[in-house]
């Protein structure tokens, strides 16, 4: 077993032990649900929607050089800058060498996933930058020095006394149990930060081919701020974040909205074109688009999974996951939880090493439901789990197989079974628990069930006896 | 310098030489994307008369908590703002000059400082305002949502930075959806869109603490929108 997969046996095991925690991140998960539905039931017809959407990453991902280039062009032609890097290390240097290049002292973040995916602000903080996250669930987590639990919502599994608790701490603030005086200390903290700060740093969650622009959506306000007031604006996105045109966006965004959230829409989604434009008041005088890889190529190389790489990040199959529900978002190890982490998470960082996450699946497909953009999520954990075994197949395993195929090709051999398996089961306390009980994952939380002293076979054969 | 351009690109076009199969079934007009009235059918529906879509646009503002004032004239829409101006004590208000805001602001009581934007401005000055006051392109009624864009909103930070936000709109900015507004703007603008582009949906918020709603999470706690005509 591989050091990430004891990893993960050991924190899912201790997460869904905090019985309390489950109850109330379910709450929370039911609430986005049920929200959700409601609004897509204002909808006209989700399914034709989900229908166009998925046609229209389809089309993006299958064009991808084609709409990256015309993205370039574009942006470009505006007064843009495009660095295209293939890895973490590039992408960081690259940020990093801008700030030394242009003096930067402090930066402001708003929410990007590709930077936790980077390692971007341990990069940042070791050269000395001050770097401050300013999304406030993103905050939270960093003054906490954890990682998002959620991708989309970074502290749900904090209540408010810790959050209390932990400002106090790291801010000095008085102890409040009010969700709204401590949004409010965040606000206060984060202002002059935005009016320091000479770099802004955010995500993206389109790419426009068509105008060459990067479209943002957020609840907060805070990243408009981080892209409106630094000289310097570096968004640091995925390059499979693409749309064709920019009026595709009058799908995408009421749709990632009711996916994600269950907003109609969120309350600021906002399209970035170049840096401060002749005639303009204010914005940045830069603005640098790091288009990153990081083996995102080696998931589109793999045609059958390609439709993953639709994912606009929305979340909705997180908050519909049994096993989400339990074992919580830091159990998974990864910058991508829930359904759709456990597919891409084996492409971007070994299919052995991660493929434990494949298995941990109930396959009950809730999550290919909730996709707003129908990416075949429960499938492509079951190809997962096909390609690991293809690549290096598991001795255990073989030798359990060997002995299902000699045992179910034999009818004798199956008859005898059956009926030394009782006489087993009484032997079992004997090993029950220890290295030896070969279902010990089984027996450590639940009883194994009682084997049938008699057979069907046996059953049937006397009452056809009887009948007679 | 722009990094590995052509090696991604070599990878991307390597990778995309095997076909994706299609796990969904293909609406029509398959491979094209620009289907902009067809995005309707699907949508939250729209009724198609103005008073229709003035209405489902209160419906939504009410939803999204953005106080929505139908004003006779720009007249009455500086009576309102000078009512919130007593009401909230407010000391300075920041707008840039436009033609309604330009209407409105003589109107605005002269004890209610005025600060301009449009020449560039101090941040910290800026963010000391109560209130930023700004036009826009669009009133979107499926949404509720405020379009707003660098150029015609006072730059990207006006309508963000102070504490309220007012927008001003004549009753012909209102439009359908948010089709109707990508239209719009490229019938306004060509190629030469504005730099920043924002659909506005309610006064800044979150839910990242217990998932309870708060109001003025970074930008605005309160929001405006004034319609005259």
């Amino acid at each position: 077993m591989s050091t990430t997969q004891n990893q993960f046996h050991r924190d899912a095991e201790r997460t869904t032990a905090d019985v309390p925690r489950r109850a109330f991140l379910r709450k929370a998960l039911r609430g986005y649900e049920v929200k959700r539905d409601e609004t897509k039931a204002t909808f006209t017809d989700w399914q034709k929607a989900r229908n166009v959407a998925a046609n229209i990453k389809y089309d993006g991902v299958n064009h991808l050089d084609r709409y990256l280039l015309e993205f370039e062009e574009k942006f470009t032609a505006r007064g843009g800058k495009v660095f295209w890097a293939s890895n973490s290390a590039q992408a960081r240097e690259y940020i990093l060498q801008l700030a030394r290049d242009r003096g930067v002292r402090s930066i402001i973040k708003s929410k990007a996933m590709t930077s936790e995916e980077i390692h971007l602000n341990d990069a940042l903080e070791s050269e000395g930058y001050h770097v401050v996250e300013s999304d406030l669930g993103e905050f939270i987590q960093q003054l906490k020095h954890e990682p998002p639990y959620h991708f989309v919502f970074p502290c749900m599994h904090l209540k408010r006394d810790e959050i209390s608790a932990l400002f106090e701490k790291e801010l000095g603030s008085a102890p409040t149990d009010s969700p709204e005086e401590l949004t409010m200390i965040a606000r206060a903290f984060m202002r002059r930060q935005y009016i320091d700060a000479d770099m802004g740093i955010s995500g993206g969650n389109f790419l426009v081919a068509e105008t060459g622009m990067v479209s943002i959506t957020e609840n907060e306000g805070n990243a408009r701020l981080t892209t409106g007031l630094p000289r310097i604006h570096v968004a640091l996105v995925g390059i499979e974040k693409v749309l064709p045109k920019l009026s595709d966006l009058a799908l995408f965004l009421p749709m990632l909205a009711t996916a994600g959230t269950g907003q109609h829409m969120t309350c600021y989604n906002s399209m970035f074109g170049g840096a401060r434009q002749p005639g303009e008041t204010d914005g940045p005088e830069e603005f640098h688009v790091v288009l990153l890889d990081n083996h995102r190529t080696r998931l589109l190389a793999d045609a059958e999974q390609r439709d993953a790489l639709g994912c606009i990040r929305c979340g909705a199959c997180l908050n519909v996951c049994p096993i989400f529900k339990n074992i919580g978002g830091h159990a998974y190890g990864t910058t991508y939880q829930g359904p759709i982490g456990s597919v891409i998470t084996p492409h971007f960082r070994g299919l052995q090493d991660w493929k434990h996450l494949s298995g941990a699946s109930s396959l009950c497909g809730a999550c290919t439901d909730a996709c707003p953009v129908k990416i075949d999520i429960h499938h492509h954990l079951l190809h997962n789990r096909r390609n690991a075994v293809d690549q290096k197949p598991v001795w255990w395993e073989k030798i359990v197989w060997f002995g299902y195929v000699q045992t179910m090709t034999r009818p004798w051999f199956l008859r005898l079974a059956n009926k030394l398996a009782p006489l087993a089961q009484k032997l079992h306390p004997l090993v029950l628990g220890g290295l030896f009980d070969p279902v010990r994952n089984w027996t450590k939380t639940r009883d194994f069930p009682e084997v049938a002293e008699e057979s069907f076979h046996d059953w049937w054969a006397k009452r056809k006896e009887q009948s007679k | 310098m722009n990094g590995d351009r052509d090696k991604i690109l070599a990878r991307i076009r390597e990778g995309l030489s095997v076909p994706a199969p299609l796990h969904h079934e293909m609406p029509a007009r398959a491979g094209q994307s620009a289907q902009e009235p067809a995005f309707r059918a699907w949508l939250p529906a729209v009724g198609a008369s103005q008073e229709e879509q003035m209405a489902l646009f209160a419906k939504q503002s009410d939803l999204l908590r953005t106080e929505f004032v139908t004003c006779a004239d720009v007249r009455a829409a500086a009576a309102h703002v000078a009512g919130l101006a007593a009401a909230h004590g407010w000391k300075k208000l920041a707008f840039h000059p436009g033609a309604l805001t330009g209407a409105l602001v003589p109107h605005l009581p002269t004890d209610l400082e005025q600060m301009r934007v449009e020449e560039g401005y101090d941040k910290l000055a800026l963010e000391a305002c109560d209130a930023g006051l700004t036009e826009c392109e669009f009133l979107v009624a499926q949404t509720g949502s405020v379009c707003v864009t660098a150029r015609s909103s006072g730059g990207r930070t006006l309508s963000v930075l102070p504490p309220h936000h007012l927008v001003i709109a004549s009753r012909d900015q209102l439009v359908a959806d948010l089709s109707s507004a990508y239209q719009g703007l490229n019938a306004k603008y060509g190629a030469a869109l504005p730099s920043f582009i924002s659909f506005i949906s309610g006064p800044s918020r979150t839910g990242d603490i217990e998932r309870i709603l708060v109001l003025g999470a970074h930008g605005p706690k309160k929001l405006t929108v004034l319609v005259v005509g």
